[in-house]
């Protein structure tokens, strides 16, 4: 029986050299054995033999960027489970309903952003309103310059 | 020099560059990469000091949730123009001079206490896995804080959709 | 396992305030996304009734004082009067944001979730006992401010205010986390009162706790705005909108305050000599800060920013003071500059009107002439943030210099009272302005004041008035609570 930190972690330790290595002999590989030809054709990005044309910045939609922080917050209350699955069956049904209040309440959280539509990927969106006043953004001298454009 | 030593300095030096590259490389992505190295070498340090489920919980959790996320706003944010500007304003010779002086505040301070813990504090040994122990104090004895993150979970999706969600009118 | 860490029924009541405004912040937040594109102003009222259950729950609460949860939390009467100062905070925010939400067509449920979770924040703080607790409190508290500084996502102003103060606030919290992991290496425990007995023995490096202390106060004295941390103030309560920004100047300062109190009167006592002459110096800088300052500003929020910032700084005085009566002065005065603030910045709501054109001071010119009840209201706060006597601002400077003086901080005490009087100039300005000045064009259209407005002007106006002709309302339960119940 493995008994001390290094002897239990040895397979992880030996995995993770063995990634490191096979990642670093393929590119090593490549970089040492393969030809040295560079021009600007050979620069360009790869596009299924097509010419590219344009940048690949292309302006991306929020709902990315709203769907891998609400998969944060519901992967924190995943992790919670963990050790309350450990521990559950010394503790009964005190565990199962402080567990219950948990899950109850980022229930509530879930139901909340799916009403919202947070979840709809198909929804068209509407553009910001237009601003209806101009303002400095607060400028560091006291007399700011204010263009008042009243709305209609 | 022993097993655990060579891990404890390869971790802590893993943990620093990525730090260093973190704050020094100009492509954001870059940055991102050696924040994640920066972090691995943190797990590292919790493995072994023996906190397992904080090892297991800072790979899922912060590099395979957090950073992840540091790359989607990269992303989608084009930091193209930020790669070429400057990196470093004025006031880059002062603050190095400040955290150096904090450091080396610090180092001094450690060097002469050699014990940190007093010995009226009696600290119970672990029985069982880490896992367990962790699990057998959050919910009993830190009940009141589990919930309580809940709550902090629930500000956070409201403001997520509030700022980032769909417009109704 | 032993089932002894099952609450009883007695725990469940001392925390009933934070569990009746959870429950009311979550139905709320779930009505807000059921009801679509309906009226939400309903929803402020709820929020009203929650935040009034949670007041009687925590009054009731103090009936039978005592830890709970494991000595997480502690109700004793400090507990209670901060816990029903933010609950009021709560209250008089919702009373001046509804009629603003409805101009700006920003009316929403999100909006009183936000600030009902933001008040369980502020009530952990009051009443937690363990660091780890604190920190939870400040973090809802704080990320709730963070949102809210940064409502209405398509004004500028308020998205740079948000993004500037979740950057430094954010930058704080980990200070203060870092000065809790040392503490809890130095001592074996995040239990204040257990701290406290560790740290009398005597055993710990001394240089050590004290570098512990200072990142807690690093990131303790950023949220009450204390200098050299008050850099983000200015800029955020200027930014936001101006509801949001009267919530941010009351509730999480007083509830900081009552942390920086409790933490360092409690677990630091043994390292007093340590702390007191860098609160000392922390203290005189803020008021000189904010009261120099605030003489330059041409913009009312930003003018009441910096006031705001020389308020915290005569708080910081009576903390100084380390004595029961110095935490009375900060209970008595806590709650007289929260009437206030929040009246000064609900007359500023009603000023700016929608898309908050206009908030210079000089907006505010003639305005004794077309809308006498605002400028009564205003009056009497400006006299009462001056400091005139028969006001609440008044007893409150006088307790804090009384504690400076009885704890023999004389200097200090002097160059509070010169602070004082420098102050008196930009609030007379304000006056000035008001009486002597012919209305220009940001008079011309000016709306009614709506109900719940005037109601909100009215407590607070009222309520200065009472703390200032009977300051024992509220000065017996101070003292009687100021020995922070060890």
């Amino acid at each position: 029986m493995p008994t001390t930190l290094l002897e239990r972690y040895f397979p992880v330790v030996l995995q993770a050299i063995l990634a490191f290595a096979i990642g670093t002999l393929l590119i090593g590989a490549s970089a040492i054995l393969g030809k040295r030809v560079r021009n600007a054709v050979k620069n360009t990005a790869y596009e299924c033999g097509m010419t590219p044309y344009g940048t690949a910045k292309e302006r991306f939609s929020v709902k990315f960027y709203l769907v891998a922080m609400l998969f944060i917050l519901f992967d924190i209350e995943a992790i919670f489970l963990y050790p309350w699955a450990v521990v559950f069956r010394d503790l009964k049904m005190f565990a199962f309903f402080e567990m219950l209040v948990f899950v109850i309440l980022i229930l509530a959280g879930f139901f909340y952003i799916y009403k919202k539509g947070a979840l709809d990927w198909t929804a068209e969106e509407l553009k910001p309103v237009q601003h209806k006043i101009h303002v400095d953004l607060m400028p560091a001298d006291p007399v700011p310059s204010e263009k008042v454009t009243h709305a209609a | 020099m022993s097993g655990d030593t060579f891990f404890f300095y390869a971790f802590s030096a893993l943990a620093l560059l990525g730090g260093l590259g973190t704050v020094l490389l100009r492509n954001a992505v870059h940055c991102a990469l050696a924040l994640m190295t920066s972090l691995l070498g943190v797990a590292g340090l919790y493995l072994l000091q023996g906190a397992e489920f904080l090892f297991a919980v800072q790979i899922v959790l912060y590099i395979g949730g957090i950073m992840v996320l540091f790359l989607f706003v990269i992303m989608l944010v084009n930091l193209d123009q930020a790669s070429k500007l400057q990196q470093f304003g004025r006031q880059t010779p002062i603050a190095l001079v400040v955290a150096l002086a904090a450091v080396a505040a610090i180092f001094s301070m450690l060097s002469k206490s050699a014990v940190l813990l007093p010995a009226s504090v009696s600290l119970t040994p672990l029985t069982g896995g880490n896992t367990e122990t962790v699990a057998n104090v959050l919910f009993t004895d830190y009940l009141l804080p589990f919930e309580l993150v809940s709550i902090l979970l629930l500000v956070a999706v409201v403001g997520s959709v509030m700022m980032a969600g769909k417009r109704t009118e | 396992m032993p089932a002894n860490f099952m609450p009883s029924a007695a725990e469940y009541f001392r925390f009933a305030p934070e569990i009746i405004l959870t429950i009311v912040g979550t139905l709320v937040m779930i009505l807000e996304a059921m009801t679509g594109d309906r009226d939400k102003s309903s929803l402020g009222y709820v929020s009203l009734l929650g935040l009034a259950a949670a007041m009687a729950a925590a009054v009731a609460a103090n009936n039978d004082p005592g830890l709970a949860f494991q000595s997480m939390i502690i109700v004793d009467g400090f507990a209670t009067f901060f816990r029903v100062l933010v609950l009021g905070v709560g209250m008089l925010t919702i009373l001046v944001s509804t009629n603003y939400l409805s101009e700006a067509k920003a009316n929403s449920g999100d909006f009183y979730a936000l600030i009902l979770f933001s008040v369980v924040g502020q009530s952990l703080m009051a009443c937690a006992n363990e660091l780890i607790m604190i920190f939870i409190g400040i973090e809802i508290s704080s990320i709730a401010s963070y949102i809210l500084a940064g409502y209405l996502r398509d004004d500028r102003r308020n998205n740079e205010s948000a993004l500037k103060y979740f950057l430094m606030g954010s930058f704080a919290t980990a200070f203060l986390l870092y000065g809790v992991a040392w503490i809890y290496g130095l001592t074996g425990s995040t239990n204040l009162g257990e701290i406290r007995t560790v740290l009398s023995h005597g055993t710990a490096p001394t240089a050590m706790v004290g570098i512990s202390a200072a990142l807690m106060l690093v990131g303790l004295a950023f949220k009450v705005s204390a200098a050299p941390f008050q850099v983000w103030a200015p800029d955020v309560y200027q930014g936001s909108s101006a509801p949001i920004s009267a919530f941010m100047s009351a509730g999480p300062k007083a509830a900081a305050f009552a942390v920086m109190v409790r933490v360092f009167y409690t677990s630091f006592d043994s390292i007093s000599n340590q702390w007191e002459p860098v609160f000392w110096i922390m203290s005189l800088a803020t008021m000189v800060i904010g009261n120099f300052a605030a003489l330059q500003q041409r913009n009312i929020k930003r003018m009441l920013a910096y006031s705001s910032i020389a308020h915290a700084g005569y708080v910081m005085v009576a903390v100084t003071s380390h004595s029961a009566v110095g935490t009375a002065a900060v209970m008595f005065y806590l709650a007289s500059y929260c009437l206030m603030n929040i009246g000064a910045f609900a007359v500023v709501t009603w000023m700016a009107r929608d898309g908050e054109k206009f908030v210079e001071v000089d907006d505010f010119s003639g305005l004794a002439q077309k809308q006498p009840f605002v400028t009564a209201i205003l009056t009497v706060l400006i006299l009462s943030l001056v400091g005139v006597p028969l006001t609440g601002g008044f007893f409150g400077k006088f307790l804090v210099f009384k504690a400076a003086i009885d704890s023999h901080l004389m200097w200090l005490a002097i160059l509070g009272l010169l602070n004082s009087a420098v102050a008196a100039y930009y609030y007379l300005r304000v006056l000035v302005v008001m009486y002597f000045r012919e209305p220009g064009a940001s008079t011309v259209n000016l709306p009614p004041v709506a109900g719940t407005l005037r109601v909100a002007m009215l407590v607070t106006t009222l309520g200065t008035i009472a703390l200032g002709i009977f300051p024992g309302l509220i000065l017996g339960f101070a003292t009687q609570s100021s020995t922070l119940g060890k």
